[in-house]
């Protein structure tokens, strides 16, 4: 395991890591030979983490959901591309940054690959607000779209966003319609459209890009209605209830799976994606590759009854 | 302007701020009703009634409920509800400081309304509409299951009736208490919104006090014709997340109906007691598009 920070939960691995690392200094410097000990050492460790990291809690997830070291959408893109053309703008006057998309190759496979981006310094979140796009990051993305379906591309989009940005100019130029034209505007694509939330998916700024014909999670990512922070202190009225909002909200991926939302779970290496930034990486090609493969057998219009109906299912209610 | 009149014009916008405030948080208005929240004067109830809820002193537009609307908007006798036999059920097991079965309950008892969207066929000056009417006494009008399955069933029905479909909102948002499930029903709505566009049927929404989160983001703005109430409180983001998020105070005007409209986001402001006659010159203009639509 390499070295990273460690987050709270994760400091007894740390403790047992350190005391391998000093039983075979110790090992070398008197030349007693401490083999057994430190593989048995090392067979438990293992067993301890395979333990600790399957059963992580909802806050537990959103902490690695959220890791500062967790691969970001251009990490992504170029780990996963073998060519990729950014495309700039929404034609109208701004080139939001939190959302960014352009024409790439995945294996021999041209697609439109479309992104939210956070960055991991304070330099590059704020080119990136934390993720969090404008109205005119959603009409750079529909303008993708539809150049996607103009050119028979595969979208592909991949979110990791705390919500569409909530401020002054963010509602004078329609935070609020530029997500809904999304949604609509989605619905009319005959193109295949596949969404992966890698990391953090909340509310409408998530879905703004993502009713897609299949949409998977990475297996620590997390997909909700509202932040767990947002909703605890609206319904407890303080944030500090934040855990316990995240129980509540079942925002993981395996709830979401169980919920009938998500088409699939993406495995992440133990302890979660920053640990191995390429099989995750590999694990996420693999997956879109296959639904390309499987959506491109539809016709246009298959693709759109295929959204249509997935998503009309969708709602639990009793009617009597 | 003298520093005192400019004192005093300030100490008088931000008591603006303060009422409007209180009038968001959803306290029992019943209560009030007598008192307008804008200048104060006392009204007899039976005044107000028959003046649609609108203060006759300053032409403040109280917010109304569902049943009220529909009294006031449709032919009389005309409307015939549909769905009505469909209810909430609990999914996530949801529990917060109260289990949100018993909130239900509470709404129920409260607003006297199964959801928080009634849905039907009625007839705006004879010109038949498929309808759908919000009511924030209903858990704030946030969108769950139900309304989103009520409001998508009702978008199918228009398309295949070919008649206009218009839809008022008053909602918070989407229902946190279903998480997810309520998320999805922003693209439930979305996707037959898609279709009624692509059959040209005509689709108008009416943004009414308050409108925001899920239902702005949804099938609330997405209406050919965008038509916010006079004075209604319309936007993505509630003010006190964006004051929090920006650290400054807002205009009092911000997310009002007028400030909407200066920024290019609906179509027209309309007071209440014009918005039957607006919509009915929407529908007649556009009935040529409408191929069996014209039943006049
Ligand atoms: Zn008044």
């Amino acid at each position: 395991m390499k070295i990273l920070t460690p987050l709270e939960f994760e400091k007894s691995i740390y403790q047992i890591e350190d005391k391998i690392e000093e039983l075979k200094n110790l090992s070398e410097e008197t030349g007693i030979d401490l083999d057994n000990q430190i593989k048995t050492l090392v067979e438990q460790a293992q067993d301890y983490k395979e333990q600790l990291y399957s059963n992580l809690s909802p806050s537990q997830k959103l902490q690695i959901a959220r890791h500062s070291k967790r691969p970001t959408f251009l990490d992504y893109v170029s780990m996963i591309t073998t060519d990729w053309v950014e495309m700039h703008g929404d034609r109208a006057g701004t080139d939001d940054r939190a959302i960014m998309g352009g024409i790439a190759i995945i294996e021999n496979q041209p697609v439109m690959l479309i992104g939210t981006q956070k960055g991991k310094t304070t330099k590059e979140n704020l080119e990136y607000n934390f993720g969090m796009p404008q109205p005119e990051g959603y009409r750079k993305a529909l303008r993708l779209f539809n150049h996607a379906n103009r050119f028979n591309l595969p979208i592909i989009t991949l979110i990791d966003t705390p919500g569409a940005y909530p401020g002054i100019k963010a509602e004078q130029t329609g935070q609020g319609i530029a997500i809904a034209v999304n949604l609509c505007e989605m619905a009319k694509l005959e193109t295949p459209l596949i969404t992966v939330i890698l990391g953090e998916g909340c509310s409408g700024g998530a879905l703004g890009l993502a009713v897609a014909n299949r949409v998977y999670m990475l297996e620590h990512a997390l997909y909700t209605v509202i932040s767990p922070e947002g909703c605890a202190s609206i319904l407890w009225r303080s944030a500090d209830m934040a855990c316990i909002a995240a129980e509540s909200l079942k925002i993981t991926s395996d709830d979401l799976l169980r919920l009938g939302i998500i088409d699939g779970v993406i495995k992440e290496p133990l302890g979660g994606a920053h640990y191995d930034w390429e099989m995750t990486a590999n694990n996420l090609k693999q997956q879109i590759l296959e639904s390309i493969k499987e959506l491109s057998k539809m016709s246009g219009n298959e693709i759109k009854t295929d959204k249509y109906d997935k998503f009309r299912k969708m709602g639990v209610f009793v009617e009597r | 302007m003298s520093l005192k009149d400019w004192f005093a014009k300030r100490k008088k916008k931000q008591l603006n701020v303060a009422l409007v405030e209180s009038k968001i948080s959803g306290d029992d208005l019943s209560k009030l009703w007598d008192k307008c929240y804008n200048c104060n004067t006392q009204l007899p109830k039976k005044d107000l009634e028959k003046n649609m809820f609108v203060c006759p002193k300053c032409d403040y537009h109280f917010r109304i409920g569902a049943k009220t609307r529909i009294f006031q908007l449709f032919d009389e006798g005309s409307f015939q509800e549909i769905d009505c036999n469909i209810y909430p059920s609990n999914p996530l097991e949801f529990v917060d400081t109260m289990c949100y079965k018993k909130r239900q309950d509470e709404a129920r008892t409260k607003s006297k309304l199964n959801e928080a969207v009634i849905t039907g066929i009625g007839k705006i000056n004879n010109w038949e509409v498929a309808a759908a009417v919000m009511d924030f006494a209903y858990m704030g009008g946030s969108m769950g299951s139900v309304v989103g399955e009520k409001v998508t069933r009702l978008i199918e029905d228009g398309i295949k009736r070919r008649i206009p479909i218009i839809a008022i909102t008053s909602s918070g948002g989407a229902r946190m208490q279903e998480s997810c499930l309520s998320l999805m029903q922003m693209a439930k709505t979305s996707c037959a919104i898609a279709r009624a566009n692509e059959e040209g049927v005509l689709y108008i929404t009416v943004l009414t006090e308050p409108t925001f989160g899920g239902v702005t983001a949804s099938f609330g703005t997405l209406g050919d014709i965008i038509i916010a109430e006079q004075g209604a409180r319309i936007g993505f983001a509630g003010r006190r997340v964006i004051e929090q998020t920006i650290r400054q105070k807002l205009p009092a005007d911000f997310q009002t109906a007028e400030y909407l409209l200066k920024y290019g986001q609906v179509d027209m402001v309309s007071k209440r007691k014009d918005l039957k006659e607006m919509l009915e010159r929407l529908i007649r203009i556009h009935s040529g598009a409408l191929k069996q639509g014209a039943n006049k």
